[in-house]
């Protein structure tokens, strides 16, 4: 009898197992070898197999069987090297011999845990449903006794604020022969604010993304801000900056982060008295949407000289950012402390706001902001927000969803009278089925000062080939096709920085021209609609209760 | 859209006068109703100006609860006004309108203007709730010198079911608004004009920031600013806020509800102030289509645009009576022989004001300040 180790192949995986199968064509393919040479997870390999074929030579049919060896590509069953269906073999193909389909059947999840790992990936939520943002409508469309205004002709100021707003009753203003000045008598503290485009560039640090990309969206919205006119804004993300930039004019345009692991930041103190702008603001990551609760992590791979420098730390090693801040002892001292600290360096010159992850907590988070006049506003970043690196776990099943969550912590600031001093800032998944726009007006109506956005702009301006299917989704791994999320010379050296910027420019214009689009209808033009929850409606009831807005079927 | 038509004068007027504007206008108008308010009040109020009045429409019962209401506060009625109710086809009669003096509460005669009004803001707005469940009290205004009429019906239909041709009914500074229902359903309370303590204003338009706004005046912790039947009450509270709650000189009510733009108010003198307020009331601005006609409680009467200039409005007159009106004709039949050239059509950066008592006309732009007088 044959051994039963030879008989068991139950710890094996078919293709059927995979959630994409390599559709390789024998007869189209010359067997040039560029698939499998791009292919970052090398899922194909050329291998050489030996075929039987029948034949018939003669002029009498004399079938006879012969066996020759030919050369193929062939998908890998091994599940460290699975397909994620990126299809960049496709893109490289000369004859259209080869692409990955969707397996809808595929059993993955079942078995990326070898090794006791469980799956880690970058990317998105693997959950290609409609979020709620999709699922709201503006159906307030001034008509009669109310005309639209017209979104070609007419004026529109579609800024935001983003800092800390005096109440109208605590403003140091007083009437002198019937004008009102300000009273410079008064000594007490006046936040500084910015103006701002309302859709801003989300968190995405420089080790993250490679350095084409970064320097790619830099470049894009300073072009935004200098020749558009339109005050776009970025955030670093944790893990600092250059320091040319950091002393740099263009400092401006960015939004500082500062996270648990506290990396980039020797450069950027080291920085400050060099700096000849302030940066828009400083952003205190306490959570992200996309894994909340969990810390970041740059993996060692992705640690190369440059990242060394900016960062202050060693190449090659891995950087774990904690998921809390492990100097402090609650998150309240957490806040009221590096509000201070971050307002101080900057002489009270700078906005500073916590940026967390949507959660049931929120609310608590926005109670403890609202009493402190030193916080400039919130950032909630909901479940459907990107990262680059995460368990897949984390990914998928935790977190909130950014409608609701914004929604209750408005609805709550409203309550308290307190709606237009402390903005909140709305992210996770804003533009997710490519409605940039839609989503980010749907957020202002139901209270976002300002939305960000990361995943958009990344598959906008540079092409990202992710999806909610788990389709390539290996931004932690250091092999992005596209050259995105990437440390790797030979990959990032495919991504043109100055194509990503112009990209960049045509995606706010157009987002501005179709922002418009919504505004006229519903009469907005001078002001974001903030908070005009009249002006959407959910195909939900259930939805439209909870966001305590108007139902439509 | 509705019509607006706004008089202020140095000699009494009747409301006649700006109901026959308003029919001049009446394409603008569907006939859902009239509100009018009047202020400075002539004929046998002239004697009273010093005791509050309760505008307002009851039922039966609603009588008895509103008296029974107001003898327990200790208000002592004075002298009570109700119009000669003439039947007319399409206008439903109600049990009783009236317009009632009262004589303040003994512990609150010596007490000073803004605990009397505390007072008077509270008792209008708890007979508001007394009676908001069947309709049997609906109170307009409760103050002196101040009195509102509302109804559902057509304004020329209106003035001869009140019989306010004949009446002895008169006033320095009237309002009327000729409806046009854009709020859904048909409710008194939506008929403009509105008041609150010393401030009264209409609207010829639609407010698409209604609700932003509301919920920004509702949580100001003032208990005057509720109600909103119509998305055009809030402008009234807006007036209230700016100049009674922040204190502010009445042009900053224009460039708080149309703020300008960072460039332009770079321009100004009070930039620096003025930027802050665009800053911390954003809430309030309205991007229209309005066009605001008020007074404020010196008797200044004012238009002001959105910053479109969507909709229409006049000011002219001659010294001693100006119109503010939606259209030049309402202004003809006020004020015919007015020079109409002089006649002030303000744009999108500018608010009209009349000073108190017709004298003159000055026009505030927002970049140009002060530029342009009638008098």
């Amino acid at each position: 009898m044959e051994p039963a180790s030879r008989l068991d192949h139950n710890y094996e995986l078919t293709i059927k197992d995979f959630p994409y199968i390599i559709r390789w064509r024998d007869d189209r393919c010359k067997r040039c070898g560029r698939c499998t040479a791009v292919c970052p997870m090398l899922s194909i390999e050329p291998a050489v197999v030996v075929q039987r074929a029948v034949r018939s030579e003669g002029l009498t049919p004399e079938p006879k069987v012969v066996r020759k060896t030919v050369s193929v590509v062939r998908q890998t069953s091994d599940i460290g090297r699975y397909c994620t269906g990126c299809g960049t073999c496709t893109l490289v193909c000369p004859n259209d011999a080869i692409e990955p389909e969707y397996n809808p059947q595929h059993k993955f999840i079942f078995h990326k845990n070898r090794g006791g790992h469980p799956y880690r990936r970058g990317g998105r939520r693997n959950d290609p449903q409609p979020g709620t943002l999709d699922r709201l409508k503006f159906t307030r469309i001034s008509m009669l006794t109310d005309p639209a205004l017209d979104a070609g002709r007419h004026e529109f100021r579609i800024r935001t604020y983003l800092g800390r707003i005096l109440p109208p009753d605590e403003l140091p203003l007083k009437v002198v022969n019937g004008r009102l000045d300000v009273d410079k008598t008064l000594t007490d503290f006046i936040p500084p604010v910015r103006e701002i485009y309302p859709v801003m560039i989300g968190s995405m640090s420089i080790g993250a993304l490679s350095p084409t990309m970064w320097e790619g969206l830099a470049m894009g919205i300073t072009y935004l801000n200098e020749v558009e006119g339109m005050p776009v804004v970025m955030c670093s993300g944790e893990g600092g900056m250059p320091a040319r930039l950091l002393k740099s004019r263009f400092m401006k345009y960015f939004i500082l982060q500062i996270a648990s692991g506290y990396f980039g930041w020797d450069e950027i103190v080291r920085a400050i008295p060099h700096m000849v702008e302030d940066p828009c603001a400083i952003e205190i990551k306490y959570g992200q949407g996309a894994k909340p609760g969990d810390g970041g992590l740059l993996m060692a791979h992705k640690v190369l000289k440059l990242i060394s420098e900016i960062r202050g730390v060693p190449m090659g090693v891995d950087l774990p950012s904690p998921p809390t801040h492990q100097t402090k002892y609650s998150i309240e001292e957490s806040v009221a402390k590096m509000i201070q600290s971050m307002s101080m360096a900057w002489g009270f010159r700078v906005p500073v706001y916590p940026k967390i992850s949507g959660s049931r907590t929120a609310r608590a988070v926005l109670n403890n902001l609202v009493r402190n006049p030193f916080a400039s506003a919130l950032s909630i970043d909901g479940e459907d927000g990107g990262t680059g690196a995460a368990y897949n776990v984390s990914m998928d099943k935790m977190g909130h969803p950014i409608a609701s969550n914004l929604r209750e912590c408005y609805l709550d600031l409203v309550k308290q009278g307190k709606q237009n001093e402390l903005p909140l800032i709305a992210s996770g998944g804003v533009g997710k089925k490519g409605n940039l726009a839609a989503n980010s007006a749907a957020l202002f109506m139901l209270g976002a000062s300002a939305v960000s956005i990361g995943k958009y702009i990344m598959q906008a301006a540079a092409g990202c080939l992710g999806d909610e299917y788990n389709r390539c989704n290996v931004c932690n791994i250091g092999k992005c096709p596209r050259g995105i999320t990437t440390q790797d010379p030979k990959l990032y050296r495919r991504l043109d920085p100055d194509n990503v910027a112009e990209r960049v420019v045509e995606v706010f214009k157009s987002l501005d021209v179709e922002l418009k689009k919504i505004f006229a209808p519903m009469g907005r033009s001078t002001e974001l609609p903030i908070g005009m929850s009249d002006g959407i409606s959910a195909d939900d009831p259930a939805v439209a209760e909870r966001l305590e807005i108007s139902y439509a079927c | 859209m509705c019509r607006l038509s706004a008089i202020t004068s140095s000699e009494y007027i009747s409301p006649m006068e700006n109901i026959l504007a308003l029919e001049t206008m009446k394409e603008g108008h569907d006939g859902s109703g009239m509100g009018l308010l009047l202020k400075n009040l002539g004929g046998e109020f002239e004697e009273l100006k010093d005791y509050p009045i309760l505008s307002g429409i009851c039922s039966k019962d609603g009588l008895h609860a509103l008296d029974s209401y107001m003898d327990n506060l200790g208000f002592q009625l004075k002298y009570t006004w109700t119009p000669k109710i003439k039947p007319v086809k399409g206008v439903e009669r109600r049990d009783y309108y009236f317009a009632r003096a009262y004589e303040y509460p003994d512990a609150f005669r010596e007490k000073g203007i803004e605990e009397r009004e505390a007072l008077l803001m509270s008792t209008r707005i708890a007979l508001r709730k007394m009676g908001e469940g069947d309709e049997s009290i609906i109170v307009f205004s409760f103050y002196p010198d101040i009195i509102a009429l509302k109804e559902v019906g057509d304004p020329l239909q209106l003035g001869e079911f009140f019989g306010l041709d004949t009446s002895t009914l008169k006033a320095k500074i009237i309002l009327a608004q000729g409806r046009q229902n854009t709020n859904y359903a048909i409710n008194l309370y939506a008929c403009h004009p509105f008041f609150i303590q010393g401030y009264g204003s209409m609207t010829n338009g639609e407010n698409t920031a209604f609700i932003p706004i509301r919920e920004f005046l509702t949580s100001r912790g003032f208990p005057g600013y509720m109600g909103y039947n119509s998305d055009s009450e809030v402008f009234t509270h807006i007036l209230h806020y700016t100049c009674r709650r922040l204190g502010y000189p009445l042009t900053y009510y224009k460039d708080i509800i149309t703020p300008l733009k960072t460039s332009e108010i770079e321009t100004r003198p009070d930039s620096e102030a003025t930027e802050f307020l665009k800053i911390s009331l954003r809430p309030l601005c309205i991007d229209g289509p309005n066009c605001v006609i008020g007074f404020t409680p010196d008797g200044t009467c004012f238009m002001v645009q959105d910053s479109k200039k969507l909709r229409p409005g006049v000011v002219g007159g001659v010294k001693g009576k100006f119109a503010l009106m939606s259209e030049e004709c309402g202004l003809d039949r006020a004020i015919p022989d007015r020079e109409r050239s002089n006649d002030i059509f303000p744009m999108k950066y500018d608010m009209v004001v009349v000073s108190p008592g017709a004298e003159e006309v000055k026009v505030w732009n927002q970049l140009q300040g002060w530029t342009t007088t009638m008098s």
